[in-house]
């Protein structure tokens, strides 16, 4: 019923769009949601609350209200019907923000096969049943942007969603969100690191060369699209009814709304040279680069990527994988900053994007980041780059409750989340999880004799497989 | 420094060291070796250096820090006297002998200097796209008398970088096929292989056929090793360790009575002489409980001495390895938990229930080679969930010190022990803490490397 429901809203979404220029290919599902009764009203005492972008308050009380923070203040009383959580000694900071994350992708993320598959989007394939999003709220993280991988030069669309584990999709999509894409240069793309089958065809480009020549032609392509479009809708609004629509091109369709500002372009690179070349390109055909992804020598470069209002989401640390990351250094996002580019931490990675607090501590060490700006690395810094800062990223009133306390001060390696809060309710609490486990423990031998009755003595079995499939893609 | 294992048997590589220091003619292939040696610029890396050379052993007083000693109390505010390579006096009130270098440690906090365990650093540099770089693996399945040493790199651009957190000697091992071949443990400064090697073969690797993944990354296991393992039989190597057993005793017994047949000699064997001895012990790659059991009961049986790398499920089985008594590197810490049903901190837990239950181990970083700095904070993690902070400290210090049989030598700030020591702004385990000073081998190290040096140079670029 419900797919009836959205195929129906496509429908009518691009049957409305045809007069648009740029169409969108469906309407926004969050858009469709039902509507589901704001949480009760959560008052949390005393922590030590670290806004992020307004600095840190001793013995300070927040009010989550209607899946907002309300208030925040000393000596706050609890509204009626209000829960009242104790935190008097813990640490409340903005629900982290993983710009670079592949986590709920079910399947694989890289349509590959040609060089630009700006028609497929990573929105088809989340898995909103992955244990990976438990995980990540274990580890305070609330919004992830899902993107494509980098197997070619211009990837599918991403998807930003926020960790609320346990609902549908439509509930978890970040309401709102600028939609975006990937672009993907370098070793990923050429292929260079990979020893193909015998007999396997060499896709192109499988060079920087090529790869410049793939960003320019789509583009090119993009603008005389655009014109055929413009002439169209100009003969329309002049009432020529015997005006024919061009054909509608999914594949350029996505670079017409990045010329329009209404796309965000998030592009894989590794060295400043192919960073700068796809900067000079975006002077040229007049769009502008969202973020680098990973852009690990983004600091040889930096003013550069400043000059044009790029942001940066890099690894805290990771380097020398592979040639291009020989040059990586942890001093990146440091340099960066001091330079005014909006640079953040990501994980890539579903076992990292559970710690990505130690992530930004490193911060701290490399380059000497405050704590707040180092904490803006994983949060406000995030929601600038994803276009989301107005309602997430800090501790501010009027913005989503989306909220973790920790034991400690979280750039420590010895504290944890005791909960974690997205619109107000909570979707991890340490306390209710440890509780739980002898009840799932009992399940799991109940199942397990049911299983043996039915399936008497299974030969050979050996360990536990059912590994969660994860794993960086860099 | 170079010291040799004690008791080791003569294997050729000892033998090799042992010419070297002595200055003994040996046979002619270790004349050779010798003879590189002897000539360090040929072991020069293909990339540059850029680990700045450590300064001479010089006497050292590391004076007024807070002294995290690893085994035994803290001491608010003690000295550290170093001299000659060696910790010569630790206390409150040590005097500063004549002539010694006076580090100002007031505010700062001295730590014996991290131990990383499951690596194959400067045998590997950049593993991907860069093949000839690589050279932690052979040919072939059974390569006992593979030596890490021998290919170990000490102008690696990720010694520099792994140091400035304070790790200051590994265990850097090969891998692949059932018996990798022999693990050193390196100092992380110095010019030269034999300058840096605490113990050049300091443990034998090998990987039972169905010991579910391990080593680094802390796999997520399975049923079985996948590749040559899986299609190897067990039998194969207890036949070579049988062989090793027949081969020493067919020497020994030539020794006694020269009327009998000589026995040629075989490199791979007499490798394997000090395993069956059991003078060095064996790294067995296992996570799962099947692989870990497996490993025992064959090293039992063998009548070698185990250590288990990986460790997945080490937690689950902890009375087991209590009563074999035998120890484990955990690497998987950090790692996603295996099953869908199992709780979120499965794995950051487990150090914490094998402290509990009285299991020796130690916490490796599970980071591929440039990224063992992560090592402090892997541990430090562990703390969060159920591990002491100061059991947490002894997991990267002391205790795998004591499961490589160095814990004489390493791990602590105690008199005699080699001077590896760090002086930190705060809390060694903290990713925000920064290093102050570094001691390797009683020699003051600069923290200059890749990473500091790129910084440097770009940092300002306008």
């Amino acid at each position: 019923m419900k797919t009836t429901a959205i195929l129906a809203t496509v429908l009518i979404g691009s049957a409305a769009a045809l007069n648009a220029q740029a169409i969108p290919r469906g309407v926004s599902i969050a858009a469709q949601a039902p509507t589901r009764a704001a949480a009760a009203p959560v008052l949390i005492k005393n922590a030590t609350v670290m806004t992020v972008t307004k600095g840190t308050m001793a013995n300070t009380d927040v009010l989550l209200r209607d899946g907002k923070i309300a208030q925040i203040g000393k000596n706050l009383s609890a509204p009626a019907g209000a829960t009242t959580i104790d935190a008097t000694g813990k640490y409340l900071m903005p629900g982290i923000i993983d710009p670079h994350s592949h986590s709920m992708a079910d399947g694989g993320i890289n349509e590959g096969s040609r060089s630009v598959t700006s028609m497929v989007r990573v929105r088809d394939i989340l898995n909103n049943t992955a244990p990976i999003i438990y995980r990540e709220l274990a580890g305070g993280t609330t919004t992830i942007n899902v993107l494509h991988g980098s197997a070619n030069t211009i990837g599918g669309q991403n998807a930003i969603v926020k960790l609320k584990w346990g609902r549908p999709i439509d509930e978890m999509l970040f309401p709102g969100a600028m939609p975006g894409i990937k672009f993907a240069l370098g070793e990923n793309v050429t292929q260079k690191n990979n020893t193909p089958q015998p007999g396997t065809p060499r896709r192109y480009p499988e060079s920087r060369m090529g790869q410049e020549e793939v960003i320019r032609d789509a583009f090119t392509r993009a603008l005389d699209y655009k014109a055929d479009w413009d002439d169209y809708n100009a003969k329309v609004a002049k009432g020529d009814k015997t005006a024919i629509a061009p054909r509608r091109d999914l594949e350029l369709e996505p670079f017409v709304e990045i010329l329009e500002g209404k796309r965000l372009v998030h592009a894989h690179s590794y060295r400043a040279d192919e960073m700068l070349m796809l900067l000079e390109l975006s002077d040229e055909f007049h769009f502008h680069v969202q973020t680098l992804q990973h852009g690990l020598e983004g600091y040889k470069i930096a003013s550069d990527i400043a000059k044009r209002g790029t942001g940066l989401s890099t690894f805290a640390d990771e380097w020398g994988y592979k040639i291009e990351a020989y040059d990586a250094i942890p001093y990146n996002v440091a340099i960066l900053m001091r330079h005014g580019v909006v640079a953040t931490v990501n994980s890539d990675d579903d076992g990292r994007a559970r710690r990505l607090n130690i992530e930004a501590a490193k911060m701290v060490r490399f380059g000497g980041l405050t704590e707040d700006e180092a904490l803006k690395t994983i949060t406000y810094n995030g929601a600038i780059q994803l276009g989301i800062e107005k309602k997430v990223g800090s501790i501010e009133t009027g913005k989503d409750a989306d909220v973790v306390i920790w034991t400690g001060n979280p750039l420590s390696v010895y504290s944890r989340v005791e909960t974690t809060f997205i619109d107000g309710e909570i979707f991890f609490d340490r306390q209710k999880d440890i509780a739980m486990r002898d009840a799932l423990a009992k399940e799991r031998t109940d199942l397990e004799k049911e299983d043996a009755a039915m399936n008497p003595a299974p030969a050979g079995r050996g360990g536990r497989g059912g590994a969660t499939p994860g794993g960086s893609r860099k | 420094m170079t010291t040799i294992r004690k008791g080791a048997p003569c294997a050729p590589a000892m033998a090799m060291l042992r010419n070297l220091r002595t200055g003994a003619r040996g046979a002619p292939l270790c004349l050779a070796i010798a003879a590189l040696l002897s000539a360090p610029t040929l072991l020069a890396a293909q990339l540059g250096s850029y680990n700045p050379r450590p300064g001479a052993q010089g006497t050292f007083a590391i004076r007024g820090g807070h002294i995290f000693s690893a085994n035994g109390p803290d001491i608010a505010n003690g000295t550290v006297i170093i001299s000659g390579g060696k910790i010569t006096a630790v206390g409150a009130n040590v005097a500063v002998p004549n002539g010694a270098t006076v580090i100002d440690a007031s505010g700062l906090s001295v730590y014996p200097g991290m131990m990383e365990t499951s690596t194959s650093l400067g045998l590997a540099e950049i593993t991907e796209g860069a093949n000839a770089t690589v050279d932690n693996s052979e040919v072939g399945r059974l390569n006992s008398n593979m030596h890490a040493f021998w290919a170990f790199d000490p102008h690696s651009a990720e010694i520099g970088v792994t140091r400035f957190v304070g790790i200051t000697h590994v265990v850097t091992a090969p891998t692949g096929g059932l018996i990798s071949g022999q693990a050193a443990l390196m100092n992380l400064a110095g010019d030269t292989p034999p300058q840096m090697a605490v113990v050049p073969s300091v443990a034998m690797v090998i990987s039972l056929p169905g010991g579910g993944g391990g080593g680094r990354g802390g796999g997520a296991g399975g049923p079985a090793a996948t590749g040559a393992a899986a299609n190897a039989p067990l039998d194969s190597i207890k036949n070579i360790l049988r062989d090793a057993s027949a081969y020493g005793n067919s020497w020994t017994a030539y020794n006694k009575d020269k009327t009998l047949p000589r026995p040629h000699h075989d490199l791979a064997l007499e490798a394997l002489l000090p395993v069956i001895n059991g003078t060095m012990p064996v790294m067995f790659p296992a996570d799962n409980m099947a692989g870990i059991r497996g490993a025992v009961t064959f090293a039992e049986e063998m009548k070698i001495k185990p250590i288990i790398v990986g460790g997945r499920d080490a937690y689950r089985m902890a009375d087991y390895l209590k009563q074999h008594n035998v120890p484990v590197i955990l690497t998987g810490v950090l790692s996603l938990p295996g099953g869908a049903d199992d709780p979120y901190d499965i794995n950051y837990s487990a150090p914490g229930k094998l402290a509990a239950a009285g299991v020796k181990f130690a916490i490796a970083s599970g980071s591929p080679n440039p990224d063992i700095r992560n090592l402090p904070f892997v541990a430090g993690m562990a703390g969060a969930f159920g591990l002491s902070k100061e059991d947490a400290l002894k997991s990267v210090t002391l205790w795998p010190a004591q499961i490589f049989g160095v814990g004489d030598k390493l791990g602590s700030i105690e008199v005699g022990k080699i001077a590896n020591i760090v002086v930190t702004d705060g809390d060694l385990l903290e990713a925000r803490t920064n290093t102050k000073y570094l001691f390797i081998d009683g020699r003051a190290v600069p923290l200059d490397n890749k990473h500091t040096d790129l910084y440097k140079a770009f940092k300002d670029r306008p």
